[in-house]
């Protein structure tokens, strides 16, 4: 990882009603390279949209509140920018693909104006046979013919519609691109499709990645580095080969692989973390995952764990306290 | 349709929208029987003069009062013996003219103060919100006739109280629609686009609020015309001798036993406009739901 494109730093996030507080991000770190995809793992309720729209300052105004940290784009505090900054970063700069297609566009416009609107807000004073000639570049690189741009959304299927979205996305040539679950609302077929156009445009454009998803799959096939998310923090970290073909992992992580179905064995129940992820109003004092983790110690429940690292790799979790690094160090000092 | 069928499956039925529209407009037969009810009621007032002398509808000639439907007048003459066919055709201008003027002034404002409130929520809502809970807390008609009277009854008055009654409505409803429209993901995906704002509003929120604020306006229309009825029949309306139908419809009332066709004509005037309106009113409700398209 030589030059960081976006780098959070110990970013909290909080949604503060009348009634309660609900801690949804605490104190996480991500770093994403130049031209590098960060997969963000996690499941319903992590705070990984969270931190996508706080990236973004798209946290709804009355409730949501960045309570600390940093979100660094190409080393400038995009939290301390104003609405009118944020808003030349936003879709010109860092791009976002919404989850559900068949809501992230306007049923009264018209595929191509979607498409255009985007290209004005950020290009001013180009010609409309720019626009158009723009518009028909964009449905051609996502495979859509550029005469169905006078259509509308509820005319395209739902795997078009999110090849739209990210046409749209990408109409600006961002050099952030954030993709919070693109294929979750797609058929398996569809997604492997777009999952792949994904990809192919990445390397083709250059852009750098953040994909938000629950699907394991999609990170091996996408990803260089993976980051696991449970109830607001980041358990552990690291690229694609430490979390799938490593030795060591946090529990959650241990957990979410151990809960993909297998085709070759015959268990007659699928396999799940028993529990339930902690409540954000009220999380537990110590580790966050002890509740429901089978390795717990009385530590655990005590102590909030404190992130041990080895170069690339990152844990949060008692077990591996003061073990990772010399661990590694030592292997590696050996086979040297 | 043979068309496509024969070029198979990859074309592409291309049909603009407003002929998308027309032609789901054009299903509903009560919607066609309303728009050329309404047509020819518009050609009538608009050819006005060429129909009827505005001086027939104003000339008093006491010596023909009170006469029935005849060739000489068409539905007969009033007290004064004033022609109440010229009087219909001149006096639908200035209720049509008003009730359109009106209704779209208060579309404009209304729409604008609910779009504004129903997207910033918080303290310019309830800023928004509270002031017109006064308006509201007024009767309508006694508000409207408190205008007039304060203001004095002319064609500029009578517009800005009817707008004044009025706007509250389409701040309510659009504000309703604005808060559920600014929920919505292509509205969360315009801002993560960098949409200000103003962009939001004129280009995603208010154009997918525009059916029911439509439909809402040609429904006020009639009502509207009902209204101004209402008021010009209190007294309220534009001064005499200016021929209007509710006026008209006032002055027929003593006269209600003896020539039933004083009532009888300003009256059915009144319905068969405020009936058309709504017609195509409900037309265009089924033809502009995009979710509805067949």
């Amino acid at each position: 990882m030589n030059e960081l494109i976006l780098d959070i730093d110990d970013l909290s996030v909080i949604y503060k009603t009348d009634l309660e507080t609900v801690k949804a991000v605490n104190g996480i770190n991500l770093k994403i390279g130049k031209g590098k995809t960060l997969g963000l793992v996690g499941e319903t309720g992590a705070g990984k949209t969270t931190t996508a729209l706080s990236i973004l300052k798209l946290l709804p105004e009355n409730t949501g509140k960045v309570t600390s940290g940093n979100v660094k784009f190409e080393g400038t505090n995009l939290l301390e920018m104003n609405e009118h900054e944020i808003r030349e970063i936003r879709g010109g700069q860092i791009a976002m693909v919404f989850q559900d297609p068949m809501t992230s566009l306007n049923p009264v416009m018209t595929v191509g104006d979607q498409i255009a609107e985007a290209i004005i807000m950020h290009n001013e004073g180009l010609s409309k046979g720019e626009i158009e000639k723009r518009i028909d570049e964009k449905l051609t690189m996502v495979g859509i013919l550029p005469s169905r741009k006078t259509e509308y959304p509820h005319q395209f299927s739902g795997g078009m519609k999110q090849r739209v979205v990210i046409a749209m996305a990408l109409a600006c040539e961002p050099k952030l691109l954030i993709a919070d679950e693109p294929t979750t609302a797609l058929d398996v077929t569809i997604q492997a499709q777009v999952l792949m156009m994904i990809k192919e445009l990445r390397n083709r454009l250059g852009t750098s990645m953040l994909m938000i998803t629950h699907d394991l799959g999609v990170v091996a096939k996408i990803c260089d580095d993976v980051a696991v998310m449970y109830a607001g923090e980041i358990v552990e970290a690291g690229t694609v080969h430490d979390i799938f073909l490593g030795e060591d992992h946090h529990p959650y992580t241990e957990g979410l692989f151990g809960s993909i179905p297998n085709l070759s064995s015959r268990t007659k129940r699928l396999n799940s973390i028993p529990g339930l992820m902690p409540d954000p109003t009220n999380l537990p004092e110590g580790c966050i995952f002890a509740p429901r983790c089978k390795y717990c110690m009385d530590i655990c429940i005590r102590v909030h764990p404190n992130t041990v690292f080895d170069e690339t790799h990152s844990l949060k979790c008692h077990l591996f306290d003061g073990k990772l690094r010399r661990d590694k160090q030592e292997g590696k000092s050996e086979k040297q | 349709m043979d068309n496509v069928m024969r070029n198979s499956g990859i074309s592409f039925k291309k049909q603009s929208q407003t002929k998308e529209i027309w032609r789901r407009f054009k299903k509903s037969k009560g919607a066609v029987i309303g728009l050329v009810m309404l047509v020819i009621i518009l050609m009538i007032l608009l050819f006005a003069d060429f129909i009827a002398p505005y001086t027939a509808a104003t000339k008093q000639n006491l010596a023909n009062k009170l006469q029935g439907p005849s060739l000489a007048h068409l539905f007969g003459t009033d007290s004064y013996g004033r022609d109440v066919f010229a009087r219909i055709v001149h006096g639908g201008r200035t209720s049509i003219l008003i009730a359109i003027l009106s209704t779209i002034s208060s579309c404009i404002i209304g729409s604008a103060l609910g779009a504004i409130a129903g997207y910033f929520g918080g303290k310019i809502d309830s800023i928004i919100m509270r002031s017109l809970d006064i308006f509201m807390s007024v009767p309508d008609i006694l508000f409207t006739m408190a205008v007039v009277f304060a203001l004095g009854a002319n064609f500029v008055n009578l517009l800005v109280a009817l707008t004044l009654a009025y706007f509250t409505n389409y701040v309510r409803l659009v504000r309703s629609q604005v808060l559920n429209l600014a929920e919505l993901d292509y509205v969360e995906a315009a801002r993560a686009g960098g949409a200000s704002s103003a962009r939001i509003i004129a280009s995603h929120i208010l154009p997918n609020a525009m059916g029911v604020i439509i439909v809402n306006t040609t429904l006020n229309v009639s009502k509207i015309i009902l209204y101004e009825s209402t008021l010009s029949f209190l007294g309220l309306g534009m001064p005499p001798p200016a021929p209007e139908w509710g006026l008209m419809l006032s002055e027929a009332r003593e006269f209600m036993r003896t020539s039933p066709h004083l009532l009888f004509f300003p009256a059915m005037a009144i319905v068969l406009t405020a009936c058309s309106v709504n017609l195509i009113g409900d037309g265009l409700r089924d033809a502009l739901d995009p979710h509805l398209k067949s």
